[in-house]
């Protein structure tokens, strides 16, 4: 698959509603083209809901229910519809425990029509990958038999492999522990390079660590307002002084001081 | 401890038990023939016996097979084309409440005597908990991996494939384990309401006879082969759905 430039991402005017509860109202957001872009916020604030209307996971019939939404659009500067361009990781690896490792990362190859010959290069492309990642002895053993983070490291392998150029990230590593945690960021800022992704998490080092924008989401019905851009290059030092100022500023602001 | 050593035990105290109760009681052999008599028996019919089981063994076993693949098929059919579920399912509860004791006559009376009589009974007992649990997996498919191959841009029929029908299985799994028990019982009462062979008509046949010592003999066997189809079964799912575990 010819890998796309990575395009910009207009959300208008978005709203939502779930059980006669707004959740927001005529959000906009704009991801830039090959930019991280970051929402931080607490649990249960709309984070996720946003993240799921850009990935068409919530259906329409769902959004009518809100307010008028007939300015609504999800647009990208290349006009192909979005959905159509993202990629997912979600919480959990959700890799499917009866495939093993390489199977696993081909998914999306085995649930779209592809021919034999394609399927091969990306097998031993997805090989290739997996060897970078340090997993090669892992290729063919099954999810139970893995850890968290390498399983969590599949996940991003088999993101990558889909050569999709917009990637929607829900909180992807907030059920591993510290290292593992930091590992994978490493391996998401080098891997995920100049793709247009959104992050949405609730660690604010994770934020400073990967995201060019950082948004913060809060509020009932939730808004967005913009926090920090930064221009340094990804993965960042988290032990430089100035993220040790910006994280204690990014705590104080979600802390609500 | 070892499931071996287990059964030793178990078989040892129920037949220890038997025996006592036998004895205490000074039961005469047409009411409850000791062990060692029904072991006797065992040995000296065990032709007879070996004859009838593989008329019973055949029939359970085809009934098992037919009735995992109409119970798949229906599920699968109510799964994919979800309004076909409000037809079936009424069908489906008629079925399972209609006494299979009931109709077996009538089965009879429309298959004959022979083999297909006992394999439609087996079918008739078995095919409800084969489709309710498989379909019930087919609807339970986690979310998450639903949403992952929507994002990948999956057709209906390829997310089915590769990822509802892959997860329905230890479902699937347990329902195959509920009807390889019942399996023998269904082929076990079609032989009771009208056969000539297996080992529910030799049970019924010494009954009539008075062989008590027979009767038993034919129902141990009836447990055995039982408890060794559905630890074959077992073992079988265990080796090719090994995921079931860890859900």
């Amino acid at each position: 698959m010819k890998l796309l430039e990575s395009p910009s991402v207009y959300i208008r005017n978005i709203s939502i509603s779930y059980q006669n509860k707004i959740i927001f109202h005529n959000m906009n957001l704009t991801l830039n083209g090959g930019q991280t872009t970051c929402i931080l916020g607490a649990s249960g604030v709309g984070k996720s809901t946003l993240l799921r209307i850009i990935a068409n996971l919530v259906s329409a019939n769902h959004l009518s229910q809100g307010k008028d939404h007939t300015n609504a659009s999800i647009s990208s500067d290349n006009l192909i519809p979005v959905c159509e361009q993202i990629s997912y990781i979600a919480q959990t690896d959700l890799l499917l425990p009866w495939l093993n490792v390489i199977d696993n990362v081909l998914l999306g190859f085995r649930l779209r029509k592809t021919n034999r010959k394609t399927l091969s290069a990306q097998q031993s492309l997805a090989k290739n990958l997996l060897k970078e990642v340090g997993l090669e002895q892992a290729i063919h053993m099954h999810p139970h038999q893995l850890s968290g983070g390498m399983k969590q490291r599949i996940a991003l392998v088999r993101t990558f492999i889909e050569g999709k150029p917009i990637v929607l990230m829900d909180e992807p590593f907030s059920s591993l522990d510290t290292i593992n945690r930091f590992h994978l960021q490493d391996l998401t800022a080098n891997l995920l390079h100049k793709k247009t992704i959104l992050l949405v998490t609730h660690d604010p080092l994770e934020a400073l660590r990967l995201a060019d924008h950082i948004y913060i989401m809060s509020g009932n019905p939730a808004m967005l307002s913009s926090f920090l851009t930064l221009n340094s290059q990804t993965p960042r030092d988290p032990s430089s002084e100035e993220m040790i100022t910006l994280y204690s500023s990014l705590l104080q602001r979600l802390l609500g001081r | 401890m070892n499931i071996f050593l287990r059964g030793f035990i178990l078989i040892i105290s129920l037949t220890l038990l038997w025996e006592g109760v036998v004895t205490i009681f000074k039961l005469p052999s047409y009411i409850l023939p000791a062990p060692i008599d029904v072991l006797k028996t065992w040995f000296e019919y065990k032709n007879l016996i070996a004859s009838q089981l593989m008329t019973t063994l055949t029939e359970t076993l085809l009934g098992l097979s037919l009735g995992i693949i109409f119970g798949c098929f229906t599920a699968l059919m109510m799964a994919f084309f979800k309004p076909v579920t409000f037809w079936i399912l009424p069908i489906l509860l008629i079925s399972q409440a209609i006494p299979t004791f009931a109709i077996a006559p009538l089965l009879v009376i429309w298959f004959g005597y022979g083999i297909t009589a006992k394999i439609v009974t087996t079918i008739l007992m078995l095919f409800y908990p084969i489709t309710s649990s498989f379909f019930d997996g087919l609807r339970r498919t986690e979310t998450g991996w639903l949403d992952l191959a929507k994002t990948m841009n999956a057709n209906k029929f390829r997310m089915f494939w590769h990822i509802r029908i892959p997860a329905a299985l230890p479902a699937l799994a347990s329902g195959v384990r509920v009807a390889t028990a019942i399996a023998p019982i269904g082929a076990v009462v079609g032989e009771w309401v009208g056969a000539s062979k297996g080992l529910g008509f030799l049970m019924l046949n010494s009954n009539e006879r008075m062989q008590i010592d027979l009767m038993f003999a034919s129902l141990i066997t009836i447990i055995l082969f039982s408890l060794i189809l559905y630890f074959c079964v077992n073992r079988l799912l265990r080796t090719f759905i090994p995921w079931q575990v860890e859900q």
